[in-house]
């Protein structure tokens, strides 16, 4: 059924379709991910300390972000923007709005996170005679973090996939490259296939290393995850009615 | 050594203090007795400042401070004397045993490693924990945790040690070894305030004993007078119902 002209377009596709994969989309990935939780934790963290103004500022942020679609924020970035003198090269305007759009997704994570973490645990570093600071370094950050590193694998796993969207504003990542292939070959079908598998050995390796991440940051606790995770399974919910 | 003057507290329109004096001399092991919402979880939280008080005076070692105005830099000296153990432990969930110990040491009192672990075995080891040094919170019984908190407390060397129902989260059969430490601890001189529903502990070991009810104390005496022969008869009312469980 599989002529040998497809097969030899599949072979020769791999390739092209694999190295935008390693050259684009998993940097896209890494960079905006990196970001997005440098933004997530500072916004978590004005949060749930109750910094009074800044707190509003966050919650705006959040609101906007995660009630408007991903789509969006990349066109209104990539093509709108020049319309105010902002001009943004493709990949930069990539990174900027999956950084934002994820860091605002992360930030609810992360505070969910916090927010498990026993007051008592502040109460007691109190009592030995601890800071703030030493407190939230110490003690409630690594936990929280800990609560957190499931449901922000999960994220990372959408991210991989959701950086799809980015041929929309002319980023030459995995999937462009394969529409590209498909315009001269008219081979959707098996096409659109292959770059999905591509994607899927990408998670794949991702769920591995979720997994050996989780056994590395120990054992010491179980029972506090299963609330925090339900963010992760809305979050996963949500991409599946985005597409 | 400490001392308490008429503090007031309010959770909105609620009172939970009206007013309350107490006094504690060095040595001393004072147990607050009283029904539940009479407010000694929250005079000693207050103590402590977990909760801030709306008014009163405390005095320690002769300093005196306004609790309603008290700074954060007089919060965290006082706290340097004091410790606290807590009725659901409270242990860092992401230390250790020994590690809960050697936290406050290094971190706020700015010890050696090696000084720190030295301190907490002892300690560890006072309260018959040397041998579960390297195990997570979540690896022990309710009794081996909160004799680990009781550790964590002696390890900083404190001037009096607060107890806020040390023994009321614990299964009936591990409640035992907790007031044995606590016994111990009285016997060697260590000064403590006991919120606490331990009628035997309260009668046999503490040496004075303050019965609260709706957020006043209602009679303060020795233990021997306060269970023998107490003033007040809602006193005697109390003391009798739950004194023979």
């Amino acid at each position: 059924m599989i002529s040998e002209r497809l097969w030899d377009i599949l072979a020769d596709s791999f390739l092209k379709i694999l190295i935008p994969g390693i050259t684009v989309t998993i940097p896209l990935t890494v960079i905006s991910f990196t970001l997005a939780i440098v933004i997530a934790v500072v916004t978590a963290l004005i949060q749930f300390a109750q910094i009074k103004v800044l707190k509003q500022i966050a919650r705006f942020y959040v609101w906007v972000i995660r009630g408007t679609p991903l789509l969006v924020q990349l066109f209104i970035v990539f093509y709108g923007l020049p319309g105010i003198g902002i001009v943004l090269s493709p990949f930069p305007a990539a990174v900027i709005v999956f950084s934002l759009n994820e860091g605002a997704y992360a930030s609810e994570t992360i505070r969910a996170a916090l927010e498990s973490v026993p007051r008592g645990q502040m109460e007691a570093g109190y009592c030995v005679g601890m800071s703030y600071l030493q407190i939230m370094r110490r003690i409630v950050l690594p936990q929280a973090f800990r609560t957190a590193f499931p449901p922000l694998s999960n994220s990372l796993i959408g991210m991989v996939k959701d950086t799809s969207l980015a041929a929309n504003i002319t980023v030459a990542e995995m999937f462009m490259s394969t529409q590209r292939i498909v315009a001269r070959t008219y081979e959707p079908l098996a096409l659109y296939m292959e770059v999905g598998l591509i994607y899927l050995m990408f998670s794949t390796v991702l769920t591995k290393l979720q997994r050996i991440g989780e056994r590395k940051l120990g054992a010491y606790e179980q029972q506090e995850r299963t609330a925090v995770q339900m963010t992760g399974v809305r979050r996963m919910r949500r991409r599946g009615l985005g597409r | 050594m400490l001392e308490i003057k008429n503090i007031h507290k309010k959770f909105g329109a609620s009172e939970v203090l009206k007013g309350v004096d107490i006094s504690v001399n060095r040595g001393d092991v004072v147990a607050i007795l009283g029904p539940s919402g009479s407010g000694k979880t929250t005079l000693l939280r207050c103590i402590n400042f977990l909760e801030k008080a709306d008014r009163g005076t405390l005095i320690f070692d002769g300093e005196e401070f306004a609790l309603e105005r008290i700074t954060k830099k007089d919060v965290a000296r006082l706290r340097r004397k004091t410790a606290f153990v807590f009725q659901n432990y409270n242990l860092f969930r992401n230390r250790t045993a020994l590690g809960n110990v050697t936290e406050g040491l290094i971190t706020a009192r700015k010890m050696s490693e090696q000084e720190a672990e030295r301190i907490a075995r002892r300690a560890l080891d006072k309260v018959g924990m040397s041998e579960r040094c390297d195990y997570y919170p979540n690896q022990l019984s309710g009794g081996q945790q909160q004799r680990v908190a009781i550790a964590r407390a002696l390890a900083t060397d404190p001037e009096i040690i607060y107890f806020d129902e040390p023994t009321s989260a614990l299964d009936p059969e591990l409640i035992g070894e907790v007031l044995a430490v606590m016994r111990q601890l009285a016997e060697e001189g260590m000064t403590m305030l006991v919120v606490t529903h331990e009628m035997n502990f309260a009668r046999n070991v503490s040496s004075q004993v303050i019965f609260m009810e709706n957020g006043v104390v209602v009679e303060q005496g020795s233990a021997k007078q306060m269970f023998e022969e107490p003033r007040m008869a809602r006193t005697r009312e109390f003391l009798g119902t739950t004194a023979n469980r």
